[in-house]
């Protein structure tokens, strides 16, 4: 499904109504930086509006950027619609405000790295390049 | 040519002492001079020798650095007096300490009601208002957008009725509350005053302030719910309605902290805040508001970030800023309308989840920044925020920091206690030339609104966001604990407070039951007048008061001046 050379698509979302995106901003703006092709919906978004952004715009990666403590509604709301959808190669990753225990239980429905305050952008993009790299190797 | 054969009529004595500072000055020239010398032989160790906020700094300040122009009764005067660089008021600390507010509200009213009483046992001032993201946006409990968000980031707030729930035992003639609420700050207001009409106290007994500062959340802080005509025109009926109902309640409090905390740096937090207040101020004068009728009750809200010496520098700046601004340009009378008066927070931003009892110094020193800057209320943060909201233990931590610096540190013994330092007048000078340039950037945008538009304020605080990132990843930007002394930052070692996820459901049942119980017609009537009023360009918070006392419900009344006033939709950009 992914032809090597060509820049990873990636959907910088901020789902609910908290307007905390700064690090939203900043993230998207480093994986430009970085050489992705950046698609970023603005605040307040639902669940269904960003997995038609995502199906829409063809994306590698949906990115969540979570602030507000809804992250156990969010991010499993997200995923199911994106399964709903018939999206499966896509990664949904993210960032914010989320304790470990959560991120745990997250990651055990399927869901990727979740990044805390504090994580040097650098980070976020090496993740998703080497997952991006073992996804073209797959196919 | 020196200043003595300039003046050849001037008597003798006076001569005399003009040469002698003549000479002084020159000899001050010759000891810097070779102290710089041995400055540039010594090698400066590799670090950044700059602000947060990216300025750079001098190694030594001295009376060469201080303006020239200004004379020190123009540009520093006495507490309590134009242009008020030190202090707002004569007395300040000796009289009377800052009020300690800790910014608090989770779950439900009852929950919040709890921990209001548990900070005022134990020493606590003032009451601050947390309200959760959807109150923040206007959506009731029950709201579809609500799922997942009610009662997490603050208290759920949905009708009056919860307001009273959230006020039991708390008495509003005496307890002052600062309520952080902006897109629907006029609904949220009616609310508390009907909750206090419950308690059996009248609106010119209620002392304290909501935040109701819309151009900031286009922003920066991004709770809105109507464009910006309309939320102007609602924040110029507040003014009207409290200049007549409240006079001891301050309906705005102009706000730098989210624009901070959202990127910006201490000069464009300073420029960008006092504009904006300078353009509700036009607002007010273009309704025909008498300027010295609104004006005293404005009040400001400024963060304190790491950078000592230049926080305690931009509160200073701001006063000196705002008086200049409030006499001169718009013809104020009242020294009132003169005087900056301003609540702080500690820097949320600078917090880190790394190491996290290092905080609790951070916010100490912060929190003397901003007591040495002269402010009139603070809050400190608790050390455990970048995880969650603070447990009771880290709230208590927070509120005796700022005991012991009231009580233990000796910096509220005297007034301004940094006045005449060169470096501490330098960066003030500095500050307040840099906002003046900014304003002028402003008006080359167009003014304030036609930035937010355009997206003008969001990507230049977005830039300076992205620079102190990269300062910080780069390892430049020394951080303890995250990018350097990073021993024992592997895993968070603290307890953090769960919110309890049957409070959504609470919340929703006890709306249920609202809206069975109260009377139907009598919700319907006052939303009807309210719509009407709306339209008619009459001054709307009477009628939205009547739709508080029945106990219309937050969303339904935003519902109504949504139907004439549509909703906020922003630029997207990054």
């Amino acid at each position: 499904m992914t032809e090597e050379g060509r820049k990873i698509r990636v959907l910088v979302a901020k789902p609910g109504l908290d307007g905390h995106d700064r690090g939203a901003k900043v993230i998207a703006a480093s994986f430009r930086d970085a050489g992705f092709e950046v698609i970023y919906t603005g605040l307040h978004q639902t669940p269904e509006m960003i997995v038609s952004a995502a199906v829409q715009e063809d994306v590698d990666v949906v990115a969540l950027s979570v602030l507000s403590g809804a992250h156990m509604t969010l991010f499993p709301r997200v995923l199911d619609l994106l399964e709903e959808e018939g999206v499966d190669h896509v990664l949904l990753t993210g960032g914010g405000i989320i304790p470990e225990d959560d991120i745990t239980a997250l990651q055990e429905l399927g869901i990727g790295r979740l990044f805390g305050p504090g994580t040097p952008t650098s980070e976020a993009v090496s993740y998703i390049r080497e997952w991006f790299a073992t996804q073209a190797e797959r196919v | 040519m020196s200043t003595v054969e300039r003046d050849v009529t001037a008597p003798p004595e006076l001569v005399e002492r003009l040469a002698e500072a003549e000479e002084e000055l020159q000899r001050l020239r010759e000891q810097l001079a070779e102290w710089e010398r041995s400055y540039a032989e010594t090698p400066e160790r590799d670090a950044l020798f700059s602000t947060v906020s990216g300025q750079e700094i001098e190694p030594l300040y001295s009376p060469l650095d201080r303006s020239e122009s200004a004379s020190y009764e123009e540009a520093l005067g006495v507490p309590g007096s134009y242009p008020f660089t030190r202090g707002p008021y004569a007395t300040m600390y000796r009289t009377r300490l800052w009020t300690m507010r800790q910014f608090a509200g989770f779950a439900t009213a009852e929950e919040t009601n709890e921990r209001y009483k548990y900070l005022l046992a134990h020493g606590q001032t003032g009451l601050s208002v947390a309200f959760d993201f959807p109150t923040l946006m206007g959506y009731d409990s029950d709201h579809e957008r609500s799922l997942g968000e009610v009662g997490v980031c603050g208290v759920a707030i949905s009708s009056a009725s919860d307001m009273v729930r959230l006020f039991d035992g708390i008495p509003l003639d005496q307890v002052s509350v600062s309520m952080t609420i902006n897109g629907p700050a006029i609904i949220l207001f009616c609310f508390y005053v009907a909750a206090a009409e419950r308690q059996g106290v009248s609106p010119d007994q209620l002392r304290g302030t909501v935040q109701n500062d819309i151009l900031k959340e286009y922003q920066a802080q991004h709770a809105w719910v109507f464009p910006p005509e309309p939320a102007l025109r609602l924040i110029v009926d507040m003014f009207e309605w409290c200049a007549d109902n409240t006079p001891k309640y301050n309906p705005i409090s102009i706000s730098g902290y989210h624009i901070r905390e959202a990127g910006a740096t201490a000069g464009q937090e300073l420029a960008f805040t006092l504009r904006n207040g300078f353009e509700y101020v036009e607002r007010g004068i273009e309704r025909g508001l008498d300027v010295d009728r609104f004006a005293p009750r404005l009040s400001f809200f400024f963060d304190v970030h790491n950078d000592f010496f230049e926080e305690i520098a931009k509160f200073r700046a701001a006063r000196r800023i705002w008086a200049k601004g409030m006499k001169e340009r718009y013809g104020a009378k009242n020294p009132d309308s003169w005087r900056l008066r301003t609540h702080a927070q500690t820097a949320g931003v600078t917090l880190t989840a790394q190491q996290p009892v290092n905080n609790v110094v951070r916010v100490a020193y912060q929190a003397m920044a901003a007591v040495l800057g002269g402010t009139q209320s603070l809050h400190t943060n608790s050390l455990d925020e970048t995880l969650a909201l603070p447990t009771e233990e880290a709230a208590r931590i927070a509120l005796r920091t700022q005991q012991l610096l009231a009580f233990e540190s000796g910096v509220a013994n005297t007034i301004d206690p940094l006045a005449g330092s060169f470096y501490v007048e330098s960066l003030t000078d500095a500050l307040e030339a840099e906002a003046e340039d900014i304003f002028r950037r402003i008006d080359e945008v167009g003014g304030v609104v036609p930035g937010i538009d355009t997206g003008w304020f969001q990507r230049e605080i977005g830039a300076s966001a992205l620079r102190q990132q990269e300062e910080i990843d780069s390892g430049r930007r020394v951080v303890v604990g995250l990018n350097h002394f990073t021993e024992g930052s592997e895993k968070i070692e603290i307890e953090t407070l769960r919110i309890d996820p049957g409070v959504e459901e609470r919340q929703c049942a006890r709306m249920a039951r609202l809206r069975e119980e109260r009377d139907g017609d009598a919700v319907e009537r006052t939303l009807g007048v309210l719509t009407e009023a709306c339209r008619a360009s009459e001054n709307v918070l009477a009628p939205t008061l009547e739709c508080a006392r029945a106990d219309c419900t937050l969303y339904e009344i935003r519902a109504a001046m949504e139907t004439v006033f549509g909703s906020y939709k922003e630029p997207v950009m990054f």
